[in-house]
């Protein structure tokens, strides 16, 4: 008799393609949240298998906080044109400029907090009714409490107590005008899972997730990229590091790991061996135990 | 048969774990993450320093699955969190849902998708309600595996006969249940006694620890590989030059086995075809099963569409518009008799009326209420209900993926019931 048997990986793929065309089959104008990160370019090749052989039939939408690492826009940039499919890029920059947003200030200013208003700036605009994003359990206690279909009330903000509870495959996508979903395919991923994948797909992936020299500030622990938009204050000093990053955020919140991995096979290593989560190198999560859950609840990403 | 386990062919077994407040499930499941290397020295660090700020004797293990503000300020936990660990052998998907009497429905939601339960039992009290409450709930959702862990057994000087006795009440009260596999352990999760590894305490128990039973669960034979069943999610049409004439359906598999050649028949339409080809991203395969999720093209063009289903024309579902189920009603506004809801079967959207409301279920006793047919949140009935469109569907018992439902209330869109075809 055949033995009828998916490995978890070969599961996990089933459940976000079933995501994916539940996502297209219930909401008019979706969109998938690019960030030039791993688990959005995971998410790219998922949205490719749902529908192939048709293109992807929803945008590409990146928030640019004009702070990304040149090499994931130009990553950004080659993926798009690869696989055909419609790039949205919305800055954060413009949000300024209207005066819809205001630069933070200070040694730590970041324009993450910021990228929520460009978001949903977006969304409305754009009349998005479903937005789909990368975000995984595993990544944050607060995100462990995520649905795959995340309903946002006409501000846009996640209200986690009062949430649709999820049974089954059958996902509530219904809503009232102005409303919309953010809808989360990866979200019983792990890291390990994520890098499993893309080397299972052999998916191309920026060059920073890869070891490589860098000038960085050893800034209380965390190892930010010295660039034009980190101030190094008196008591810090520049060095060349050999790192890497285990994601992919802004360069002013984003800390490297010191690391000589330089292929797919060297960070899974290095992932499975790792002693603090990926997100442990995120100083917009540190500002305070409840940071992502007070920003989910705004409606970052 | 030896085969290597490597990350890439690891399997999954999705649990949920039920117990009462201080029965010890936040420790069991913080030891079984923190053994596993799930938890990382950041968030140990962070949850340190947290139970310390909140004067907690010991680190907080609780405080890794009570991820909301309200949960942490208040103490409990009001979701369903899940976590994620993986050992050499397989990987495991939790859902850690609270178990006070109010939060039946996040027992429902966790149990909707487990293949095994874990029930624990303080063995200083004994089975209490809520142990037959989380029972019971187990074998409504049709969970085929339970393993009862009998906890605290440091506390009862690792007493065989303490052990034997609630062996012998949980078995007797699980007779009435429909579960196929029930496993007892006695452990000590704050200790750590037979949880990731056999404990000394206790030469009298013969059986495994508990992580080796949730590795070696055997969850193969549960799926339904007989009844062919394929409901339509989304139709792709390329419309490029190089797919011109591509139509093809896309959809994961229910159950059952499709492979080209297959005779086919098209619900509701009734129309015969057969199956040219089963593709996915990467190609053509030779056949394709539950839970994959595929495209399959046809050698005719007959009109189908999202919500219609691809059956076998000698093993078609029933097909109906009154039918009977079992809900859990998770609504704080009552489930309103002759009541109007919008109804989610498959990838199948309708209305249904209520039709009848014929009895509740005492969740305790399991005995049948049909005094008082008033069903409010965390309540358990059978109703019958009219839809507006026939669905396609078998009974939940012979498969879960065409036997479930969920209510929606049609102005505030929140989700009202789930429910069980009988």
């Amino acid at each position: 008799m055949t033995y009828y048997h998916l490995s978890h990986l070969q599961q996990l793929e089933s459940e976000a393609i079933f995501i994916m065309r539940e996502v297209a089959a219930q909401f008019e104008r979706p969109a998938l949240l690019f960030s030039g990160g791993k688990d959005s370019i995971v998410l790219v090749r998922l949205a490719q298998k749902a529908f192939s052989p048709a293109r992807i039939p929803f945008p590409l939408l990146h928030i640019d906080t004009g702070h990304n690492f040149p090499e994931t826009l130009e990553f950004r940039d080659k993926l798009v044109e690869d696989i055909g499919a419609r790039l949205v890029v919305k800055l954060v920059q413009d949000t300024i400029d209207q005066g819809r947003a205001v630069e933070e200030k200070g040694v730590n200013a970041s324009r993450n907090a910021l990228q929520t208003v460009t978001l949903l700036d977006a969304l409305e605009e754009l009349q998005i009714e479903a937005a789909l994003g990368g975000a995984r359990r595993d990544e944050e206690k607060a995100r462990a409490k995520e649905r795959f279909f995340s309903h946002r009330d006409e501000f846009g903000q996640w209200d986690p107590k009062n949430q649709r509870p999820e049974l089954w495959n059958l996902f509530n996508g219904y809503k009232q005008m102005g409303e919309h979903f953010r809808v989360f395919p990866l979200s019983n991923w792990t890291e390990m899972d994520v890098w499993q994948y893309i080397a299972k797909e052999n998916l191309d992936i920026p060059s920073i997730y890869f070891s490589h020299d860098r000038e960085v500030i050893d800034r209380s622990g965390t190892l930010l990229a010295n660039t034009e938009y980190v101030t190094v204050q008196p008591n810090e000093t520049v060095e060349t590091r050999r790192v890497r990053f285990r994601t992919v955020g802004d360069m002013t919140c984003t800390g490297a790991v010191e690391s000589e991995a330089s292929s797919l096979s060297d960070i899974i290593q290095e992932v499975a061996a790792a002693r603090q989560t990926e997100r442990g190198t995120r100083a917009d999560d540190k500002r305070s135990e409840t940071a992502m859950e007070d920003r989910k609840k705004q409606g970052y990403f | 048969m030896t085969k290597e386990v490597t990350y890439e062919n690891m399997d999954l077994l999705r649990f949920t774990t039920a117990g009462s407040v201080d029965d010890g499930k936040s420790t069991l499941i913080g030891r079984l993450l923190y053994d596993s290397k799930a938890i990382f020295e950041d968030q140990l660090d962070a949850i340190e320093k947290s139970s310390e700020m909140r004067g907690d004797e010991n680190v907080n293990l609780a405080l890794l699955t009570d991820g909301l503000k309200a949960e942490r300020e208040q103490g409990i936990t009001i979701d369903v969190a899940y976590r994620y660990f993986a050992t050499p052998r397989r990987k495991f998907i939790i859902a850690d849902t609270p178990g006070h009497i109010q939060y039946t429905r996040n027992m429902v939601t966790g149990a909707s998708t487990a293949d095994l339960a874990i029930i624990l039992i303080d063995a200083r009290k004994g089975v209490i309600e809520q142990t037959c409450r989380h029972a019971f709930i187990a074998s409504l959702l049709k969970i085929e595996h339970l393993v009862v862990c009998v906890n605290k057994m440091d506390l009862v000087d690792y007493k065989e006969s303490v052990f034997d006795e609630i062996v012998e009440a949980f078995s007797a009260f699980a007779s009435r249940l429909h579960v196929s596999d029930i496993k007892f352990i006695p452990i000590s999760a704050l200790h750590g006694d037979n949880v990731v590894d056999k404990s000394d305490k206790m030469p009298w128990y013969q059986g495994a620890s508990l992580l080796f039973t949730l590795e070696t669960a055997y969850i193969g034979s549960d799926a339904n590989h007989v009844d062919a069943r394929f409901p339509i999610q989304w139709v792709i049409r390329p419309q490029s030059k190089e797919h011109h004439d591509f139509r093809g359906f896309a959809g994961r598999i229910a159950a059952g086995v499709f492979k080209p050649g297959d005779e086919v028949i098209a619900l509701p339409s009734g129309f015969t075809s057969r199956v040219k080809d089963v593709r996915t991203f990467e190609g053509p395969l030779e056949e394709a099963f539950h839970p994959m999720s595929v495209t399959i093209t046809l050698e005719d063009e007959i009109d189908i569409s999202r919500g219609d289903m691809l059956a076998k024309p000698n093993n078609i579902p029933e097909i109906g518009q009154d039918i009977e189920l079992m809900i859990c009603w998770f609504s704080e506004k009552k489930l309103q008799p002759r009541g109007k809801y919008l109804i989610k079967h498959t990838s199948r959207d309708a209305k249904c009326l209520v039709k009848e409301i014929r009895y509740k279920v005492d969740i305790n006793t399991l005995h049948k209420i049909e005094s008082d047919l008033e069903v409010s949140l965390n309540d358990i009935a059978r109703i019958q209900i009219r839809t507006t469109q026939p669905l396609f569907y078998d009974s939940y018992n012979k498969n879960r993926n065409t036997g479930s439902v969920i209510l929606i209330d049609e102005f505030t869109h929140n989700t009202v019931a789930a429910g069980m075809i009988i």
